[in-house]
């Protein structure tokens, strides 16, 4: 294994380096980010006063579903890969992933299958136009050309999601140091355990609901149409199934992230350990009996409101065990609140926000009133940004050092965090009052009564947008030099990632390290 | 576990990358071929993805030959293979989740009954059953209907008899072989495997005259409403995995008898490939059950 980094773009190309690999997810996230953050500026530009200013509403449908898709599969799933790529090896002391040229093909199958997805803003009849969750028969049957292009698209952006958690669960499965039993291993590995589960178990589904679009559009099938027999309702569930289990798999390795840093700047063990890797594991389990609870409005027999309501309130326990453990973690701890702890912190704080709206929203009658509101959007979002995206923020900002082996500027860090704190909220928690007072998601004009919130929204969003740009120069300035970072980088931090210098070699671990 | 230390990273590789391409194209090409352009893209693409994975095994091949694989890292396919098979179990689930779905609560409602019972409006003189010969869009529109249901359905107790037979059989035909592999009886193994291989084709030759038969003479096709759909879909996708088993298989046996690959102790290439032939197998009791004899 004495092959370092090959020079120029062969590295990149033909690496099998799960750091390299690591470096390419996270950068490809970020273009990602920003791509699908111009589609919401977009959103946000025309939404800023009622009536149509700046796009067609055509335009506009292809946006919000663009918007969702990229940030979806493009910017938050692969961050996470990238994280995983990056730290897992090195927190349970492997040499690499365990299939580290499988690794560099789910990572190169990206970029193709979302410059095919792109491609289809480009196309007769433009891109894909009926939001993200595709209901049929909007997808089907009046759905534009270009579907086609898409559903193969997500044909293959599956078949690297599958590969990357098959490879995650192989490398925690078998690559741990003697030593590191299961209960031993850091939370981000175990949340990633579990989401590379779930992300095997529904990505075929995906793959199946897709094909059942494809073989409805092209092929004479009615599995969506009454009229052969069929029902739009079977897409929903069938999307549902894939979908819930989707939105955790977005969440859970942010909550194996905080629950890395609190303990770092709180200066505490994590407080409950076990009950952190058990509630994972229940919010998994109970993630495959919820999915109905987004369609209540659709006519379900009300056994099945009922069930799907219950269940889906029951996640707020393991949920509450999370929250109340990194409060407790912080519980007179000796706190400091550099960047990472900042983005940690308002994790905890606005994510909690985030599941109180989405306790409301699992009450199904109340749901009829909220559903397909901004009400929704507003609570989506907020387990989105500050919960996926905060946490990823989080990470990069505790895991730079390590990874460059250069200080990022803790000012510039602090103004990103509190410009992306304010903006959000700006952008986000109006979205709740226009959402209760009946302004419905994905309509490109509005009544006049919705106006202010609405600028403020776009006001902040635009704010959001800008504190990203800090966040990009900080990264690229940290990655070109700046104060040398220590081995330790934080205060007695844990785990196995501090051992090794700064920033760590091309190969770590090449022979397993002694874990207590 | 000393093994550790000797775990094999490979060194760079043009694998992924022309993967990449291939599946590129081949997705691409698929999209491209069936909204009306030329199949040559596709062509091209599914051309370089089977050169891949060639190439791909062929080095994987060559390394454990040469010794550079430890028991750990073997360790790594076992659990890949597993997952994989796991993730192909979720993809028929999806499928034969959409069956039991509309089996048993959007066909009755379309019939009126239920909860959702209201929908009959729409559909004039439509009466649940299964199977669904009547389609709500003939109920409704007679002979200006889109889709017509079929005139017939298979007998599950003639052709799906025969293959669920044919393919239990292979199931224990494939397992006796390992059996041999393992005592190093080389020559039962290329025996019973090669019967393996010609089983999987009969099963496929069977499943070919059903569809046949079902086009030609039942009026049971893919446009004919959702019996057709899901009556094609599964078996339809069972079959190409009982087809891509048996080339698995095929390329194994292949292996044993002009490359003498495979040891009693070091054949993991055909373990996989034996769980995969497993797989196939439970899916078509499922199927024998759940869509010919339950369905009809």
């Amino acid at each position: 294994m004495a092959h370092g980094p090959q020079s120029g773009f062969k590295r990149w190309l033909f690496t099998t380096n799960h750091k390299d690999i690591g470096s390419m997810y996270l950068w490809f996230s970020f273009a990602m980010f920003l791509l699908g953050g111009c589609m919401a500026l977009v959103i946000r530009a025309e939404l800023f006063e009622p009536g149509l200013q700046i796009v067609q509403p055509e335009f506009f449908n292809q946006m919000t579903t663009m918007h969702g898709l990229i940030m979806v599969f493009g910017a938050v799933m692969p961050a996470f890969v990238g994280l995983a790529n990056w730290m897992i090896p090195m927190m349970i002391g492997a040499p690499d992933m365990a299939l580290p040229r499988m690794n560099n093909w789910s990572f190169w199958i990206l970029p193709f299958a979302f410059a095919m997805l792109f491609s289809t803003l480009f196309m007769e009849g433009g891109a894909p136009n009926f939001g993200w969750t595709f209901y049929a028969p909007l997808s089907t049957e009046y759905a534009p050309p270009s579907t086609t292009f898409f559903i193969f698209s997500i044909h293959i952006m599956g078949a690297s999601s599958i590969m990357g958690a098959i490879n995650i669960i192989a490398t925690i499965l078998n690559m741990r140091a003697p030593g590191m039993t299961l209960m031993k291993m850091p939370l981000f590995v175990w949340t990633w355990l579990i989401t590379a589960y779930l992300l095997i178990a529904v990505m075929p589904v995906l793959a199946g609901v897709v094909t059942m679009m494809l073989m409805d559009i092209h092929f004479g099938t009615s599995f969506f149409n009454a009229a052969g027999g069929g029902d739009p309702v079977l897409f929903q569930h069938v999307f549902w199934f894939f979908g819930h289990p989707e939105v955790y798999i977005m969440i859970l390795p942010a909550f194996g992230i905080v629950s890395t840093i609190i303990p770092t700047f709180a200066r505490k063990p994590l407080f409950g350990y076990s009950s952190m890797v058990y509630a994972t594991a229940s919010i998994a389990f109970l993630s495959f009996i919820v999915w109905a609870h987004h369609m209540f409005t659709v006519g379900m027999p009300i056994a099945g409101e009922l069930f799907f309501m219950y269940a889906t309130m029951l996640i707020a326990v393991p949920t509450g065990v999370k929250v109340f453990n990194w409060v407790t973690t912080m519980f007179r701890g000796a706190m400091t609140f550099e960047t990472p702890m900042l983005f940690a912190v308002a994790f905890v704080i606005l994510f909690t926000i985030g599941g109180f709206s989405g306790l409301m929203l699992a009450i199904a009658p109340a749901d009829f009133q909220y559903h397909d509101t901004y009400f929704v959007v507003a609570h989506f979002h907020y387990v989105l940004v500050p919960g996926a995206i905060f946490s990823i923020t989080a990470g990069v900002y505790y895991w730079l050092p390590k990874w460059t082996g250069n200080m990022y500027n803790e000012t510039m860090g602090k103004v990103h965090f509190w410009l992306a704190f304010i903006g959000l909220n700006l952008t986000f928690f109006p979205m709740h009052f226009v959402g209760l007072a009946g302004m419905p998601r994905r309509i490109p004009d509005y009544a006049l009564q919705f106006a202010d919130f609405n600028q403020i929204s776009s006001i902040g969003a635009f704010l959001f947008g800008a504190a990203q740009i800090v966040f990009l120069f900080n990264v690229v300035r940290t990655v070109m030099g700046g104060k040398k970072a220590t081995d330790e980088v934080w205060d007695n931090p844990q785990g196995l990632e501090w051992t090794v210098p700064s920033p760590a070699p091309y190969h770590t671990f090449s022979t397993p390290p002694a874990v207590r | 576990m000393a093994t550790e230390s000797s775990y094999y990273v490979p060194e760079q590789s043009r694998l992924p990358i022309f993967a990449t391409i291939g599946l590129f194209l081949t997705a691409f090409g698929a999209a491209y071929w069936i909204n009306g352009g030329s199949a040559y893209i596709f062509s091209v693409g599914a051309l370089a993805m089977a050169a891949v994975l060639w190439f791909w095994f062929s080095a994987v091949i060559r390394e454990n030959m040469a010794g550079l694989n430890s028991e750990q890292l073997k360790r790594s396919y076992v659990w890949g293979m597993g997952w994989f098979i796991f993730s192909e179990v979720m993809f028929f689930a999806a499928f034969f989740g959409a069956l039991y779905y509309i089996r048993t609560y959007s066909v009755p409602w379309l019939g009126g009954e239920g909860d959702r019972g209201l929908s009959n409006m729409l559909w004039e003189g439509f009466e649940s059953n299964w199977p669904l010969y009547v389609t709500p869009d003939a109920a409704a529109h007679g002979d200006a209907a889109k889709f017509v249901g079929p005139k017939e359905i298979i007998d599950p107790w003639h052709l799906p008899l025969l293959n669920t037979v044919i393919l239990l059989s292979s199931s224990v035909t494939v397992h006796f072989a390992h059996v041999f592999l393992k005592k190093d009886k080389r020559q039962a193994f290329n025996i019973w495997l090669g019967i393996t291989v010609v089983l999987g084709a009969l099963f496929l030759f069977f499943q070919a005259e059903e569809y046949y038969e079902a086009y030609k003479h039942l009026g049971l096709t893919l446009e004919s409403g959702i019996y057709g759909t899901t009556f094609f879909m599964l078996t339809g996708f069972h079959g190409a995995h009982v087809t891509l088993g048996t080339i698995m298989l095929l390329i194994m046996l292949l292996r044993s008898v002009i490359a003498h690959h495979f040891k009693p102790d070091d054949h993991f290439g055909f373990e996989a490939a034996s769980w995969y032939w497993h797989f196939v197998d439970v899916v078509w009791v499922g199927l024998f059950i759940f869509v010919y004899v339950l369905g009809s």
